[in-house]
Parts: structure tokens; sequence; C-alpha cells
């Protein structure tokens, strides 16, 4: 068997990118972006079972890990927060530089290993593969690994059990009624509570967002209009500062003596919400 | 090429994902790390099968991914667990048998 020069510059095109994606893992901040790293050394992997003659593996590749695990990965990140970044403070000292280590010495004892041993000349597949790959692994399973494969199906049935049990929460008091929520309510009223719902954002002339505070009757700025969010990510704008892009636009349109649009009337200049 | 360089291929990504789970303190970078490890050792596998013309290799590796999938689930049910104890995915922060 030899190894066609289409599968060479298909091997030597994926290869450096999936290590470049597996060193991502160690790299990247963020777990989303290690989760998009691990997807693509996952698909290639795939093509590259595609390649090895196990077209089955490398759909079931695709389907069980890209398609399953990695989306699992993606929900659970979901839950636990994306922003989670990772904390750069070793608590081991020198840990960075002790695993690095150990993964260096790893990789070139397993390589030394591969270089060591001889391999018999490569059979291929072509005749194990000859009644479709499906079929020949289907052969193996049930003819020599039926056991093996119950046992899968009991630990399969096992491991959903134990993710409904894991993340099934009890509840530990009563449910609380509208009633209850409602007196709650009232009851907190003398220590500063809003009674209403919160007051949307602000719609000004020329903005309408959610980073915009409404302005009360008074004209102050209203803080709480902001989503709670947005409030502490720092992002909200300030009131002040739209309302005198406004009042200069106002002043440039009634100044601007070759404007044809008739200038905005005072009402709508200051910039007032709703 | 030789065949080799699959097998080559594999052990540069099993060492990446096993420094993946010594370096990262984000569990679940950890057990992306844990996965990298089982990939490699597929990838390993459907290339011995190839090399000795025996098809069981494939076999063993369907077998690996079935137990991959079956121990991600308990492992990210952990996850979501301790998550929901303590507020925190750091591996550093689970030490409460420390003290």
């Amino acid at each position: 068997m030899t190894v066609s020069g289409g599968e060479t510059v298909l091997f030597w095109v994926l290869a450096p990118l999936m290590v470049i994606a597996a060193a991502g893992l160690l790299v990247v901040r963020r777990a989303v972006h290690a989760a998009v790293c691990v997807v693509f050394v996952m698909i290639s992997l795939a093509v590259l079972y595609v390649a090895q003659e196990a077209p089955f593996l490398g759909v079931v590749q695709v389907v069980v890990y890209t398609g399953a695990v990695m989306m699992l990965f993606l929900f659970v990140l979901m839950l636990v927060g994306v922003d989670a970044a990772d904390s750069l403070t070793e608590t081991i000292r020198g840990q960075r530089w002790i695993g690095l280590l150990l993964g260096a010495g790893l990789a070139s004892v397993l390589c030394g290993v591969i270089a060591q041993s001889t391999f018999p000349p490569p059979q291929g597949l072509a005749e194990a593969n000859a009644v479709t790959n499906p079929v020949a692994l289907a052969r193996v399973v049930m003819e020599h690994y039926v056991v093996a494969m119950e046992v899968v199906g009991i630990l399969l049935v096992t491991a959903a059990l134990a993710g409904l049990v894991l993340t099934h929460r009890r509840r530990i008091g009563n449910k609380p009624t509208q009633r209850a929520l409602a007196e709650a309510k009232i009851a907190a009223v003398p220590t500063g509570r809003h009674l209403s719902p919160l007051p949307a954002p602000g719609v000004y002339a020329q903005n309408n967002a959610m980073d915009t505070p409404a302005l009360d009757h008074t004209g102050r700025p209203l803080e709480h209009s902001v989503p709670r969010v947005l409030r502490i990510r720092g992002q909200q704008r300030e009131a002040a500062e739209l309302l005198t892009a406004e009042q200069t636009l106002v002043h440039r349109e009634l100044e601007g003596p070759d404007d044809p649009v008739p200038s905005v009337g005072p009402d709508s200049s200051e910039g007032e919400t709703r | 090429m030789e065949l080799t360089n699959y097998l080559y291929l594999a052990v540069v990504l099993f060492a990446l994902g096993a420094t993946t789970v010594l370096l990262r303190r984000n569990t679940i970078v950890v057990f992306m790390g844990i996965e990298l490890m089982l990939n490699a050792t597929n990838l390993a596998l459907v290339t011995f099968a190839r090399m000795h013309g025996d098809i069981t290799g494939q076999v063993l590796a369907f077998f690996v991914m079935v137990v991959a999938a079956a121990e991600v689930v308990v492992g990210l049910a952990i996850i979501v667990t301790i998550f929901r104890a303590r507020r925190s995915a750091s591996v550093d922060d689970v030490n409460l048998l420390k003290s």
C-alpha cells in the first residue's frame, strides 16, 4: 500500500494547522476561543479519518464530537458564563514552566518510542473495506465485541442518568406564590423600592439605544433606566453629552442660512424623552 | 509519506492536550484538553488499523468515542454542580478538603 500524493498534501496542510489550533488551547484566555480551537482540531481529524480509509469514523467524529460534545461544552460555557476568563496568578510557583517541560518531555518520549519501533509494511484496508467500511466495522463489533457493546450501552444509560441526577436541583423552600411576592414588594417600599416597573431607556432626537438613560420630569437622567448589566460593565452613555450634541445640532440648523430643511422647532430641541 | 507521520501528529496532539490539563485553571478548558488527548489516541488507533490491515483498530476508536461521550456528560454535569455551589469554574477554588 502506498500513500497517495493527494493524501500527503492533505496531511502536510492539515497537520500544522491542527498543531497550531491545539497549541491555541494553551494560549487563548477565553474558554469560547479554546472551544473553537478544539472544534477545528476535531473537524480536521474527521477529514484525516476519511483519508485514512475510515469514512464511518469520520462521520461519527463530526456528528458525535463536533456536533454533540462540543455543543455540550458551549452550552455549559453559557451556563457558567462566557466571560469566565482564566486567572493568570500561579498558585504553584513555576507551574507554567514545569508543565511545559513535562509536556515536551512526554512528546519527546513518545516520539522516541515511535522512532525506535519497527512497523510492518503498511497493509491498507482495501481488503477489509471490500464490503464497505460500516459493514466491516459492524461485523467485527457483532462478532467479537458483543459484550463490550452491551456494556457500553449500560454505560451510556448510566451516564444519562448521572447527568440528570447531578444537574437536578431540589427546591429547598416552598415556591413563593404571587400573593407572597406582591406583599414582599409592598413591604420593601419604605426601603426605597419602586412599585412601578423600571423606566425604559431614553429616546432622543438622534439616539434611541439601551445605553442612554431616560430623563425624569425635572430633566435629570434616571440612572436605573439603563439595564443593570450595562451599568456594571460601565457601558452606559451620559445623558448630558447627548443633550449637548443635540443642542449644537439645533443651533447649527437654526443658523444655517442655506439650509433647505426647515429647522427643528424649540419643542423638540429639548431632546426630551418620549 | 510514511504512515508514522500520523503517529507523530497524534503524539504531538496528545502532549498538547496533556500540557493543557497541567497548565490551565478553567475546568472547562482542562476538560477540552482531555478531549484532545482522547482524539489523539483515536488518530493513533485509526492509523494502526490501516498499518496492520485490521479493522479492529477502528472498532476500538469507536468505543473510545462512545466512552468519551459518556465521560463528557458526567464531567460537565459535575462542573455545573460545582459552579452552582461555589460560583467558580476554576480548579484552584475547589480546595474545600484542604483545610
